[in-house]
């Protein structure tokens, strides 16, 4: 037993789980937490300019680095302004913590406490509920480290997920004889499912050593659970081509002959035709979203659905499977792959993989021309030129996102990382400087829009003042590009509040913050732009300005199905 | 209610605060309908029980059952097997009684559906009735003659038959 605030068990219980950054900004009723991180060596905290952009590089931390991200903000709006930050993590689950102060759980010196509207108090445990794994408020100091150990837990393992701590200031400030490094996990109602079950790994075994046409669809779940190895090992085995969600991306180097991109609504030709031809699919680690499958009556139609999953509600939940596998990605690959070994001895190269290679030459949008001026397509491939393998790239959301998705090769896990699920524009910047603090020695680089970029430009001065340095490149149309394109091309060209007009000077505003700010109107400025950014230690933000009506295509209509993608590309 | 489509599940959930909320949170978020719910201790110290009628399909009775044992409060989930549970739900009903010959009346329905009248004054009659739904619904449309001044039902409460049990054995 020792005397300590509850404060100081929150942080020594951070330590044992080995934390090592926080990101957040204070307020009143954090203040005894942020008191006791004074002098604090093991933690270094990073302070943002604005919540969600705490909570996004948090993330940003989370998904480079595949260890928990911690943020942390003060009750009220502190509380309700990490709130996208957290739908975001629930939507693409990635492992948070959010600790957030709340006003006094019992009446201290005649203040205000939770129940009465006190200054700056929100319902964050009522308001997060539906968008956390889980959610805690101690109301007693003995119950912090057990909870933050639950907390650390539960985020991390089965489907990874935020989970938020609410601290009542009062629980914080209060000394106790408390037990510390204890190791108990008090969350007996959480049993995530890791290994498979053996009849059902035979099943889709047999499915997959009698199929002619396989077909692999990865999801980000591969890359949560670090199974890139595995996912090559059923590739070379079954030769058979792999496509990703947009989660998916880096699980599998798209580079690889096999690799068909992304499939979806502004997914790679090759991968949404493919996977129409397919006898079987093996789907890992992926939930079917709507912007993946589109309308679901022509997703792949022909094919026995093998679904791997983490999380049994997922299975069912979209589409019908006829082979159910919860578990682990990386155990139920693993033992997938010998299943099928005992059963198929020796893959020869069929008019399967040949209809792949020609499949790819036909349809895929890096396989044929190049544009020469500076627009996405030539730009974005350029960009992957340029940039070292492990070479960390966030997106904004929008029409920079899809351009990224379809011409920006991703090599490796855990070096592309976007707002998929929920879609948040400003994710980017901030989720890039939270994977260089990850990441340190690796380049991170956002790949944004004007208009995202405007909703977290703040975090400029984090970026700056913490000195970590990120490259942001924008994609300057001035328009809120990906509404304008559903305008002039769902709604008859009536553009209504997409146009930005006069945006800022980009350039300027980056150095404002005391960033640097470059532009490049062509390839060759573009070239130089990137590699002095990649040299520079600040910050970098490049001006890129493209025109105002480039639509990304193909694309799929809302409402209908993958074979009805559409538009020269 | 009618028969396959109403699903009676059974859960066992820590028994704290915030946990209703969670659950009732659950089914509001994913579009679930919730026909009832009944909440209280179990044979358990600190877990409660709650029994939840809900209405729809297989797909949507799975996805329920699956979304509620991911909520990390929720210890075990499972649905009820039709016609291998029993389940009671009580009203509590406050009826008009204009005239004695309507008051006698009302007390033989009440003997019949083995009610009991808990409280009685000069122009009304305050009846408790325990049964399955199916039962009060009978029971409450014979009242309807007379009008019912004011009904609260708590919702059905159902353990599964014999041998056949939901709980948690340490």
């Amino acid at each position: 037993m020792t005397k300590m605030s509850g404060a100081k068990a929150l942080l020594e219980s951070l330590e044992q789980q080995n934390v090592d950054v926080i990101f957040g900004i204070l307020g009143g009723a954090i203040l005894p937490v942020y008191d006791a991180l004074c002098g604090n060596e093991k933690i270094r905290h990073i302070l943002a300019r604005h919540e969600q952009g705490a909570a996004h590089a948090a993330e940003g931390y989370a998904r480079a680095s595949g260890r928990v991200g911690v943020c942390m903000a003060t009750s009220g709006p502190g509380a309700t302004n990490l709130v996208t930050g957290i739908a975001n993590a629930y939507m693409d689950s990635s492992p948070m913590i959010a600790i957030t102060g709340q006003v006094p759980s019992t009446n201290v010196n005649s203040s205000y406490m939770i129940g009465r509207d006190a200054f700056q108090e929100a319902d964050i445990i009522g308001i997060t509920t539906p968008i956390t794994k889980h959610n805690y408020q101690p109301r007693t100091i003995a119950e912090i480290q057990p909870m933050v150990n639950a907390a650390f837990y539960i985020a991390s393992t089965g489907r990874p997920g935020p989970v938020l701590i609410d601290l009542p200031k009062n629980v914080q400030s209060d000394v106790a004889d408390v037990v510390v490094n204890i190791n108990k996990i008090e969350a007996r109602g959480y049993k995530p499912a890791l290994q498979p079950d053996l009849t059902k790994i035979s099943e889709a075994a047999n499915l997959l050593a009698n199929s002619e046409y396989p077909f692999i669809l990865a999801g980000g779940g591969v890359i949560s659970a670090n199974a890139s190895d595995e996912l090559m090992q059923m590739s070379d085995l079954m030769m058979a081509p792999v496509a990703t969600t947009f989660m998916g991306k880096g699980a599998f180097p798209e580079g690889h002959p096999l690799s068909l991109g992304s499939i979806g609504m502004h997914g790679n030709p090759a991968a949404n035709r493919l996977l129409g031809e397919a006898d079987v699919l093996l789907a890992i680690g992926t939930r079917f979203s709507d912007r993946a499958t589109a309308n679901l009556d022509t997703f792949a139609p022909n094919a026995k659905k093998i679904h791997i999953d983490i999380d049994a509600a997922e299975i069912g939940k979209n589409i019908e499977v006829d082979v159910p596998i919860v578990g682990d990605a990386k155990v139920s690959l693993k033992l997938l792959h010998d299943a099928v070994t005992k059963k198929l001895p020796k893959m020869k190269v069929s008019a399967w993989s040949k209809r792949v290679k020609e499949a790819k030459e036909q349809l895929s949008p890096l396989l044929k021309d190049r544009p020469k001026e500076l627009v996405p397509k030539a730009l974005l491939m350029e960009l992957r030129k340029l940039l070292p393998e492990n070479t960390i790239v966030t997106t904004e959301v929008g029409q920079n996102q899809m351009w990224s998705a379809l011409y920006f090769q991703a090599l490796k896990p855990r070096t592309f990382i976007s707002s998929g699920g929920l879609g948040t524009m400003g994710f980017g910047f901030p989720a890039a400087i939270g994977a260089k603090v990850a990441c340190p020695d690796r380049a991170v680089v956002d790949i944004a829009g004007d208009g995202s970029f405007i909703m977290t430009e703040q975090e400029l001065a984090c970026s700056v003042a913490e000195k970590i340095p990120v490259i942001v490149i924008v994609l300057n149309n001035s328009v809120l590009g990906m509404v304008a394109q559903w305008q002039r091309t769902l709604y008859n060209r009536r553009y209504m509040a997409v146009n930005l007009g006069k945006t800022p000077d980009f350039v300027k505003l980056a150095e404002a913050y005391g960033a640097q700010g470059l532009r490049a109107r062509s390839i060759e400025e573009f070239q130089k732009a990137v590699k002095t950014a990649l040299n520079s230690e600040v910050t970098t933000v490049i001006d890129v300005p493209i025109g105002s009506e480039q639509d990304v295509v193909p694309f799929v209509p809302p409402g209908c199905g993958l074979p009805q993608q559409r538009g020269d590309y | 209610m009618e028969a396959g489509k109403t699903k009676v599940i059974s859960v066992l959930v820590e028994n704290k605060p915030g946990v209703l909320h969670g659950v009732s949170n659950l089914f509001r978020r994913r579009n679930f309908n919730i026909e009832s719910i009944t909440v209280g201790p179990s044979e358990q110290s600190e877990i409660a029980r709650m029994t939840i009628t809900v209405n729809g399909d297989e797909k949507t009775l799975e996805q329920v059952v699956k979304q509620l044992a991911k909520l990390i409060d929720v210890l075990k989930v499972e649905e009820l097997e039709p016609g291998h549970f029993v389940m009671r739900e009580l009203a509590l009903i406050k009826v008009n009684v204009p005239t004695p010959k309507e008051r006698s009346d009302i007390i033989n329905c009440v003997e019949v559906f083995r009610g009991r009248i808990i409280d009685v004054s000069i122009d009304s009659l305050t009846v408790e009735i325990t049964g399955t739904p199916d039962k009060l619904d009978a029971f409450l449309n014979l009242m309807k003659t007379n009008g019912v001044i004011e009904l609260a039902r708590t919702g059905i409460t159902a353990l599964a038959r014999g041998a056949k049990t939901v709980r948690i054995d340490e």
